[in-house]
């Protein structure tokens, strides 16, 4: 078990090097820092101390090194557009997308599991069909077009939730939270359900499936043969052997919520990290662009690694065998 | 569904087969699901009018000089205020919304196939590179893959093509746009491709007739070109059709966050993004009717995908 | 207490398909007694499994009974209702499957799903239920019982999972048990094991026994009275010895001269040229004609039933009292 741990961590520090080797080289080499942070007049003198006091005329290792060293303190340098430090940027907006995500996330989970058991025990109910067609409009549809769909109907023609913004947020510490205000629980719903739609119907249909598989398993035949009820054969055995690959999945899917909030939040004009990175691809602001890679390879990677750890947790087969404990 | 060995080459025997395929289990599910019939009936309807756009469409609505703003903000024909010449109806610049819609899905069906295409062809040389060449550059390539995956497909295209407009910004035109776009795409979804050749290059690299055709001295070139490529097909097939979808929701993605097709040259993305400016002041037709395009090609193709993989699946029948 | 424990009646399993139906079992009838070993012994395909899962009500769609009835202890359990056959399966019929290893849940630790058995077919409930379980696995031979209930299915071996396979399909005391190649996917030295297990296990209990398997080895070692099956219908059923030591059918002639020997002086093993008919070209009349050495004119035309020859039943015009036999010899 130890050694799984320590292989998966390993992995995860490879992937973190490599995508800070494409930030760096991103940050460093793609556009010419100085000609963003001077005028045209400067002169050739002042741009040669510039380079110097920045540093960037120290050998590409060292630069990199520094570069490391600065994203661990979280110094990302400064955005070329606003001329604050990114980092500063990057709290501002951080519980923004964070709140997005995370509710976008729990809307999808708690609609798309129980419609997908529902569609696998039900297979030919009209209930079954309508959720199966509302699912795969679900996967189809782009994003964005999910988003003005609902803003056309709930905000332009009936005008029952905002269209734009976050309401009122009630700030607590260095956090910003919109649930604790109507308003803000009212803009809160429908950039969530145009973020968590695409994931709810991937999960719904991924329930499904694997329920339909689980079910002609050949344990659940054996406890339809030991005649155990319906409602246990279903909602104990089947159920937990579907949701064990599907949470893996699912937790997976957190992270490309994250993502997708790039989407949304311009959709919404929502204020969060994904508007910002939006802008800075628009305005090739490569200190933003660079940090926010970092930052979201980061969250990945975690995930990654709390769900490969889940896993481990969860399913008996790969914990016992890591104690190597096989009794004849 | 029978296989029978076809004896030659002759017309009788080719009928033969057709007449075979025709009856043949794939072809009936087909005709029996009438949500599969529709879909493909509307992906045909769309693709027919973007391939004949320069020929069907009402207006040219990139030549400047028939355009007039005199003509702007129009309405859809049934709405008071429309006009005849503009079925439905004119955006900002005065231009068709139907004739648009034409020339933008051209654009958006052009990218996305040709995306499609890059990626596959990406995606299967280096998997097959990597499944027959082994060792390290097999690592290498397995490990590329493993990281890219990390990251869903907008954020590697977002990056691409944010990449690209810093490097070449001051240098490009618009026409070079469709090409960098193809490039993001294409290269965000190259991983699926390669994975499953991979393996699949592994498995028949260890099979007798490949090890026959190595020791008289075949080129592996040819080996995997003639042996193992026409093998992978099938499950190449299948990812095709999942992709292409999304290729095509990715572009238009791209394109409504600005980042994408410029309004000179809109795609079906790009429409719905100037639309999404005038949705609150009432004029709906320029974000709505290319928006339903969009989703009528993308859950069509998406149907289609679902029939034909559950047609190829072994284990559903 | 009376009569047969399971009596099968012209028992048709058919597939509707769009090309029309298949039949998989056709006009099958046996009768098991009490405490009986009846072995089902026959070809992958023949149908046997599907007789097997028609008994016991889990034929999966499309499959479905086609015709004829099924009686356990006289009580018909062919048409009940879904819930009434659930109270039937465990209780009185009990089943066992091929491989031990996909028949137990992994997530689930074993006196998990004991327990949970015992608890659906009788009173008993937590500790008691639990007392009950381990008690059945020491009945299958399972060592150290008290501490390996806790157990994942993974961490036993192949033997051990089949023996707790059994304690599951004994758990509620069923009338019959079905064994579908019980022994199949287990190792040659463990396959007498449970075969042996099952033999002791029902003779204590009285517990009659369906036995497929198309292993004759199996049925040699476990069963009373063997029905061979062919094509969906049974050729010849009759008692053990009998069947084996004096094959009446050309087909089970053909079996049995497959089985090597020890103690006869062949050279080459029998065989029976050609194989056994797909479901979608049945030939009319015997299905064995084609590949029967001694095939003769009714055989391509008419349908031979189960007629008493001997000790046994064979479904062969060889054995017509009728003056069609005279036409053979």
């Amino acid at each position: 078990m130890l050694a799984f741990i320590v292989r998966r961590a390993f992995q995860a520090l490879l992937v973190m090097i490599v995508v800070a080797l494409i930030a760096f080289t991103l940050f460093r080499f793609v556009g010419d820092p100085i000609n963003q942070m001077v005028g045209i007049e400067t002169s050739a003198e002042d741009r040669a101390a510039l380079r110097e006091q920045l540093g960037l005329d120290a050998p590409v290792l060292v630069q990199f090194a520094r570069f490391i060293w600065g994203a661990m303190h979280f110094d990302f340098g400064a955005s070329y557009q606003f001329k604050q430090p990114v980092i500063d940027l990057f709290a501002e907006r951080f519980p923004a997308t964070m709140e997005l995500s995370f509710v976008s996330a729990l809307f999808s989970l708690v609609f798309g599991i129980p419609m997908g058991v529902y569609t696998a025990l039900h297979r030919n109910s009209w209930l079954s069909g309508f959720l199966l067609t509302v699912s795969l409009a679900g996967i189809s549809l782009p994003t964005f077009l999910i988003g003005i769909l609902l803003i056309f109907l709930f905000a332009v023609t009936l005008g029952w939730l905002p269209s734009f913004g976050r309401g009122d947020t009630v700030a607590i510490g260095f956090w910003t939270t919109g649930l604790l205000t109507i308003s803000g629980l009212k803009a809160l719903v429908l950039p969530s359900v145009t973020l968590g739609l695409f994931q709810m119907a991937l999960i719904m249909r991924l329930v499904r499936s694997e329920m339909i598989e689980v079910l002609r398993a050949d344990y659940i035949k054996f406890a339809r043969a030991r005649g155990l009820p319906d409602r246990i054969v279903n909602f104990h055995h089947a159920l937990k052997n579907t949701l064990v690959p599907v949470m893996t999945i699912a937790g997976l899917q957190l992270g490309s919520i994250i993502a997708f909030a790039i989407i949304t939040e311009t959709v919404f004009q929502w204020p969060g990290m994904g508007l910002l990175f939006l802008r800075a691809v628009q305005n090739a602001d490569i200190p933003i662009m660079s940090a926010y890679l970092l930052l979201v390879a980061f969250i990945f990677v975690v995930i990654n690694l709390v769900v490969d750890l889940l896993y481990v947790v969860v399913d008996p087969r790969i914990r016992i065998d890591m104690r190597s404990a096989v009794m004849r | 569904m029978s296989v029978e060995p076809v004896r030659g080459f002759g017309f009788s025997a080719q009928r033969r087969w057709f007449a075979d395929l025709l009856d043949s289990d794939i072809v009936y599910s087909f005709w029996q699901s009438k949500v599969t019939v529709v879909a493909a009936l509307v992906t045909l309807i769309i693709v027919l009018g973007a391939a004949l756009a320069p020929w069907v469409a009402p207006h040219d609505p990139f030549d400047l000089k028939t355009l007039s703003l005199l003509d702007s903000h129009l309405p859809p024909v049934w709405q008071k205020g429309g006009d005849a010449r503009f079925l439905l109806g004119t955006d900002d610049q005065g231009r068709d919304i139907l004739s648009t819609i034409l020339y933008g899905s051209r654009l958006s069906l052009a990218v996305g196939l040709m995306s499609v295409a890059f990626a596959a062809a990406l995606g299967i040389a280096l998997g097959l590179i990597a499944g027959y060449a082994g060792g390290a550059v097999d690592t290498l390539i397995m490990r590329a893959a493993d990281v890219q995956l990390t990251f869903p497909a907008i954020l590697i295209a977002l990056l691409i093509d944010g990449t690209a407009h810093a490097l070449f910004g001051q240098y490009t035109t618009d026409s070079v746009t469709i090409w960098v776009l193809v490039l993001a795409i294409g290269l965000s979804f190259w991983v699926q491709y390669a994975r499953t050749v991979r393996g699949m290059t592994f498995v028949e690299k260890n099979k007798d007739y490949v090890l026959a055709a190595h020791l008289i001295g075949i080129r592996p070139s040819l080996i995997l070109a003639r042996h193992i490529l026409p093998n992978v097909i099938g499950p190449v097939l299948v990812i095709v059709t999942i992709n292409l979808a999304l290729a095509i929701i990715l572009e238009a993605t791209l394109s409504f966050l600005g980042v994408g097709l410029p309004p000179t040259q809109p795609s079906l993305g790009t429409m719905i993004r100037i639309g999404n400016n005038f949705l609150f002041a009432g004029e709906w037709w320029i974000a709505i009717f290319p928006g339903f395009t969009l989703a009528a090609l993308a859950l069509s193709v998406n149907l289609l995908g679902d029939w034909l993989r559950d047609a190829l699946n072994p284990k559903l029948r | 207490m009376n009569g047969p424990v399971l009596s099968v009646r012209r028992l048709r399993v058919e597939f509707p398909r769009r090309r029309g139906t298949l039949v998989a079992v056709d006009d099958v009838s046996f009768d098991i007694a009490r405490g009986e070993v009846l072995g089902v012994v026959g070809e992958s395909g023949a149908g046997k499994t599907l007789t097997g899962n028609a008994v016991i009500g889990l034929l999966e769609p499309p499959g479905r009974i086609g015709g004829g009835d099924i009686r356990l202890d006289g009580l018909r359990i062919d048409n009940l209702s879904a819930e009434a056959m659930r109270h039937i399966r465990g209780k009185r019929i009990g089943m066992v499957f091929q491989d031990p290893l996909t028949s137990l849940n992994p997530l689930f630790r074993i006196g998990e799903q004991i327990v949970e058995t015992i608890e659906t077919h009788t009173n008993l409930r937590g500790a008691a239920a639990r007392r009950r379980a381990i008690a059945l696995l020491g009945e299958v031979g399972l060592p150290a019982a008290e501490t390996r209930i806790d157990g994942y299915p993974h961490q036993f071996s192949g033997g051990m999972r089949q023996r707790v396979v059994v304690a599951l399909a004994l758990a509620a005391d069923p009338e019959l048990i079905i064994a579908d190649e019980p022994t199949t996917a287990l190792d040659v030295s463990v396959q007498a094991q449970i075969i042996s297990l099952l033999k002791r296990l029902c003779h204590e209990r009285g517990t009659a026994i369906m036995l497929i398997t198309h292993d004759m080895g199996v049925i040699a070692e476990a069963a009373d009275r063997v029905a061979v099956m062919y094509a969906g219908r049974i050729v010849e059923i009759g008692a053990v010895r009998d069947v084996i030591s004096r094959p009446q059918h050309p087909y089970s002639v053909g079996l049995m001269g497959s089985i090597p020997k020890l103690d006869s002086d062949r050279d080459r093993l029998v065989q029976i040229s050609g194989s056994m008919p797909r479901l979608t070209s049945i030939p009319p009349g015997c299905p064995f004609h084609p590949r029967c050495p001694r095939v003769f004119e009714p055989c391509a035309r008419l349908r031979p039933e189960l007629m008493a020859h001997a000790q046994s039943q064979v479904a062969c015009w060889l054995y017509d009292k009728a003056p069609a036999a005279e036409a053979a010899q």
